[in-house]
């Protein structure tokens, strides 16, 4: 417990590059993925084509795999960014598929009758999308968004294994240098992540018992 | 076009016309744009001095000719992350099924302490996981790589198998009760097979969640494909040929994690053909499971109103 608490400054600079990676990488996945959603339910069939692909590959890539890309083959073909910029980039891009799911799951999940329903009692295309489809869609994404980035907030770990110093790197720092107090070390590495992903966790769990569309 | 179904009408012949062009404009630019990577990508480059070959010269990719080098890939990488992933996915359902009956123990001093000790595997990177194995149970690559992915999986595996469980009609139960059966006994003989079946979809999703994991193993130091091509195949070869290793790791991952989803999804619309009606979307373990829970819920809550209500 001594070392957890003599080496408080090494957490904190672990864990707030964590909050840098998952707050970049939340925010770019987020936009990229809502790109790809939009894309996947357009009416162009190369965009659908394209973002079906992209889905696919993207999301059956190991993300040790797309890291590894990010932090060796780029330098190595050329790229000058830094090791945490490059994390960044690979899990904002790993991230926006599940992004992208979520969302489009959410609009797919609204029956057609709802809009059928909207439009046979006189309202616009602007009124059905506004007042009845998007409200729905929304209750439906929150909560599997917030589980997405629960996921991210883990997945920053392996940022640890590419040279980026976060929460992991400092814990396997910290675990080599005190030998005789591992335990110790690690567990407060993972009550870190957990200060992030269970209060989420809960928030996603309220959200979806109160969201939840009952049909 | 199921997507936008909901939102736009069928579309008339200008709206046809006017998408058909925008299509191949978008076709178009992405395909320019891919050209582009490619062009990049075969061009010479100087490196300190020296002028590198582009990718696609055969210079970079000869060691593939060599049949030595796939037997090294095949049995010494897919191997070791199959056989880490086949053993983590055995001993994964049998957690889960232990997690699932212990968390719905009727005995609250059993049930709430592993709500929590699932609720803290389930909120930590795996990656730390395998960290603590290593370091503190000493147990080598393979055991901590296998663990970490147990435990983990077995407790997705085992909320999941909770939420089949509690989307069962509840005569499944009583049924089992009146005949003798004791509660483990209904339960195992009873319930786990139909839950397992409803679930078995979402359970095959999880493990290509499992597969994909086995590479953080290169992290830790277990040999499996990453290390293998990325770090020793690079190392013996020499960085000249880290991309086109790069390029095959990556086919074999795509080509294992595809094979398996695929198949998840045959399953999953087997069953739902099978099965009365119920749908369970199959892209996305966490999704399925999600809908697999509201289910759960709205039957408790119906069977709630009807149980409590005056028709009754």
């Amino acid at each position: 417990m001594d070392v957890v608490i003599d080496n408080l400054p090494t957490y904190w600079r672990g864990f707030s590059m964590t909050l840098l990676l998952l707050g970049v990488s939340g925010v770019s996945a987020l936009v990229i993925g809502t790109l790809i959603a939009a894309m996947r339910i357009s009416p162009v069939a190369s965009l659908r084509g394209f973002a079906t692909t992209y889905t696919e590959i993207v999301r059956n890539t190991p993300l040790t795999l797309v890291l590894f890309f990010c932090a060796i083959i780029l330098p190595y073909l050329g790229s000058r960014l830094d090791y945490a910029t490059a994390a960044m980039i690979g899990l904002s891009v790993y991230t926006s598929p599940f992004v992208a799911e979520a969302l489009r799951s959410g609009i797919n999940g609204v029956p057609v009758g709802q809009a059928e329903a909207a439009r046979s009692v006189g309202l616009g295309f602007g009124q059905t999308v506004s007042l009845i489809v998007l409200p729905q869609a929304f209750r439906m994404t929150i909560p599997p968004l917030i589980n997405v980035f629960i996921a991210l907030t883990k997945n920053t770990s392996v940022a640890g294994g590419f040279f980026v110093f976060e929460t992991f790197a400092a814990a396997r720092e910290l675990a080599n240098a005190h030998g005789n107090a591992v335990i110790a070390v690690l567990l407060g590495a993972a009550t870190l992540y957990l200060a992030i992903t269970i209060p989420l966790g809960v928030i996603a769990a309220q959200l979806e018992r109160k969201w939840v569309v009952q049909r | 076009m199921s997507g936008s179904s909901v939102l736009f009408d069928a579309p008339g012949p200008r709206a046809r016309r006017v998408s058909l062009i925008s299509s191949i404009v978008a076709g178009v630019l992405i395909l320019a744009a891919l050209g582009w990577i490619a062009l990049t990508l075969a061009a010479p480059r100087e490196s300190g001095g020296i002028t590198l070959p582009g990718f696609f010269d055969p210079s970079r990719w000869d060691i593939f000719a060599d049949p030595q080098v796939w037997r090294f890939i095949i049995f010494e990488g897919v191997w070791g992350t199959l056989r880490a992933a086949l053993t983590a996915a055995v001993l994964a359902v049998a957690a889960g099924i232990l997690f699932s009956l212990l968390r719905s123990s009727e005995i609250a001093w059993i049930r709430i302490p592993t709500a929590i000790v699932l609720e803290f595997f389930r909120g930590m990177p795996v990656l730390l996981m395998m960290l603590f194995i290593l370091l503190v149970l000493q147990t080598g690559a393979f055991w901590a790589v296998v663990a970490a992915l147990t435990l983990y999986n077995g407790a997705l595996i085992g909320e999941a198998l909770r939420a089949g469980l509690a989307a069962l009609p509840r005569g499944q139960r009583e049924a089992g009760l009146s005949l003798g059966m004791r509660s483990l006994q209904s339960k195992m003989l009873v319930e786990f097979p139909q839950a397992f079946r409803q679930m078995l979809p979402i359970i095959v999703a999880q493990l290509v969640v499992l597969l994909k994991d086995t590479s953080l193993g290169y992290i830790v130091g277990y040999v499996e494909l990453m290390r293998v091509t990325l770090n020793n195949l690079a190392s013996f070869y020499g960085n000249r040929y880290l991309f086109s290793l790069f390029v095959v790791a990556l086919a074999l991952y795509l080509t294992m994690n595809l094979l398996l989803s695929w198949f998840a999804r045959w399953l999953s619309k087997r069953t739902a053909a099978r099965s009365s009606g119920q749908r369970l979307p199959p892209d996305d373990p966490g999704q399925a499971m999600l809908l697999a829970k509201a289910n759960a819920e709205a039957r408790r809550s119906d069977t709630g109103h009807s149980a409590g209500g005056p028709l009754v």
